[in-house]
């Protein structure tokens, strides 16, 4: 088994030519960051020299130096963080709790209920934008976290996602639990839970992506640049960097490399996550 | 298997039956599990839902007052409104534009990292590390990739001889250039659907026919892609529905211009709500937008029956 394993990822004219491929796509991917770090690392006056060179008189981090000086984007990176870490915990809290009570428990209009919950999956939160703008308004929750968050909690998918996972857990555990008198919550909680941490992690790590990047909704619900985001707060000020383009880039890449760090770190679990959640949304 | 039965019929799941004798109030405990869902669920979707179909029916605004009873008219003004169908059009252009290269790149990346072995880990970082970019940092890199003279690409193109490109500024092409940016950036997303699809299959059927002495052309024929299939279909259609809400970076890289020429539907939605403080005029352009994405999403359960991936 390992040696056909070995032979059928054996070195071959076409399969070294199919690697070079795969690394020179990779690379052409990876030039735009590249690019962005390049520039932030130039000084400001070399960033518009023609030719284009990649290599500066000096490198120098002054870009960084001035943009972390301002102060804001230090903010919209802490609100982002915020926003996204409470939509996540309170999304897995919601949609597990929601997708065990359909699967595991009954009561009247369970089935209807269930089904209603269904159709959400269709509902794009970009036509809401309007309605949700005027109800938000009404609640007083425009220019807050909770205006942010709450919508974004509701995520149906998810809840259809957890629930097949959870009708496919044998009942055996959960039976054996009952009769030594644990409550319904408590099987939850210390049964079904640890059971589904593989589920759990696709599930919060798609939902903390989707947060993290949100765009619209932050951006119509926040005026306040105290209570931006990044994505919201960078378009803020994209008009006022001018032709700055280093210190545009270095804002562009403290916005975005804390993710990008991060998913090198958990390439593993981030790429089994989203496969996970995506393939079965 | 009993238990396994009961998964095939997602929604039908059996109750369990020690639960039916016992009294009503432990009969609806099951509730207080789904209930902080349901009432988000109801108060941010449900509601919004419902006051904007109401609202397609007034003459509401965003600023206040009175609003009164129209009837059909918000729709009859949209049917008759042409940036409401340039604008669709735009955003129909958008994902005829976007759903080919997005799906096939995904796939093609996917085949070339899945078959890597020492090269994996800088493959499947390199391919999906713009989606985790937000979309804001994306635009702000672009736009500077596009400038003219000296951003990267117009000078790619004058040293091989060709001439420059005003990507974001001329109408011919600013579409082409969001096309591009979206595709580096969220190409990524499909391309780990594909990979975990292809992760999937099961190992045995290469091994049977590398025994028969099938090449490699031969097994990705005849056995990967159609294995594939259904994960093709669930993304193409997820991908039509992402790139039917396209905003976000349009609004960001051309605001919509150059002179409209790349609006898209939401942003018309948006202008008409927040700058023209038309909220029923614009309810009644997102329900027809909303009409057309159920449309799509109900072919899928039509087209893609059972969601079951890989034959297992």
């Amino acid at each position: 088994m390992t040696r056909l394993r070995a032979a059928l990822g054996r070195t071959t004219f076409g399969g070294a030519t199919l690697s070079l491929i795969g690394l020179l796509l990779a690379l052409l991917w990876l030039v735009p960051l590249a690019w962005a770090v390049d520039t932030a690392l130039k000084p400001e006056a070399e960033t518009t020299v023609m030719p284009v060179s990649w290599i500066p008189s000096e490198f120098t981090l002054e870009a960084f130096r001035i943009i972390l000086g301002q102060g804001d984007i230090i903010r919209w990176l802490f609100n982002s963080l915020l926003v996204a870490s409470l939509v996540t915990i309170l999304t897995l809290a919601l949609t597990s709790l929601a997708a065990y009570g359909f699967s595991r428990t009954t009561f009247p209009g369970r089935r209807w209920l269930f089904a209603a919950v269904l159709a959400g999956i269709m509902v794009p939160p970009q036509v809401l934008i309007v309605p949700l703008f005027d109800e938000m308004r009404a609640l007083g929750l425009v220019d807050t976290y909770w205006g942010m968050i709450l919508p974004q909690l509701v995520a149906p998918a998810m809840v259809f996602i957890l629930k097949k996972f959870f009708d496919g857990i044998p009942r055996d555990y959960e039976e054996a639990a009952e009769l030594d008198g644990a409550s319904r919550l408590r099987i939850f909680w210390s049964v079904v839970l640890p059971m589904s941490r593989p589920i759990l992690a696709a599930v919060g790590i798609f939902t903390f992506i989707s947060a993290w990047n949100n765009f619209l909704w932050p951006f119509i619900v926040i005026t306040d640049p105290e209570m931006m985001t990044i994505p919201v707060g960078l378009y803020s000020v994209q008009g006022s960097f001018g032709v700055r383009y280093a210190q545009t880039m270095a804002a562009a890449l403290i916005a975005g490399l804390p993710l990008v760090i991060l998913y090198a770190i958990l390439q593993r679990h981030v790429i089994r996550g989203v496969g996970q959640a995506g393939l079965k949304g | 298997m009993a238990v396994h039965t009961a998964v095939r019929q997602t929604s039908a799941a059996a109750p369990s039956d020690t639960t039916r004798t016992q009294p009503l109030l432990s009969r609806l405990g099951g509730l207080w599990f789904v209930l902080p869902f349901v009432i988000v669920y109801a108060l941010f979707m449900v509601w919004p839902v419902l006051t904007g179909l109401w609202s397609s029916f007034f003459n509401t605004s965003l600023a206040g007052g009175d609003s009164e009873f129209l009837g059909l008219d918000n729709y009859l003004e949209m049917v008759r409104d042409d940036a409401v169908w340039t604008s669709l059009w735009h955003t129909i252009l958008f994902t005829l534009l976007s759903t080919p290269p997005l799906v096939l790149l995904g796939l093609v990346m996917a085949l070339l990292a899945h078959r890597a072995r020492r090269l994996g880990w800088f493959l499947r970082f390199a391919y999906f590390a713009p989606f985790v970019l937000p979309v804001t940092v994306v635009t702000l890199i672009w736009i500077w990739l596009y400038q003219p003279g000296f951003g990267l690409i117009n000078d790619a193109l004058t040293r091989i001889g060709l001439s420059e490109v005003a990507w974001l500024t001329d109408e011919r092409v600013a579409m082409i250039a969001i096309v591009l940016t979206t595709t580096w950036w969220t190409v990524g997303f499909n391309f780990l659907l594909y990979l975990a699809a292809l992760q999937a299959i099961p190992r045995e059927l290469y091994e049977a026919a590398s025994v028969d002495g099938s090449s490699s052309f031969q097994q990705l024929w005849h056995i990967t892609l159609p294995m594939l299939r259904r994960t093709t279909g669930l993304i193409i259609v997820l991908q039509l529905i992402a790139s039917l809400k396209v905003f976000d970076q349009v609004y960001l890289m051309t605001g919509g211009g150059p002179n409209f020429s790349t609006r898209p539907i939401i942003q018309y939605i948006y202008e008409t709500g927040f700058t023209s403080y038309r909220i029923g005029f614009a309810s009644a352009i997102s329900y027809m937008l909303f009409a057309l994405i159920v449309v799509v999403s109900i072919a899928q359960f039509k087209l893609f029956p059972a969601r079951e991936e890989s034959a297992s």
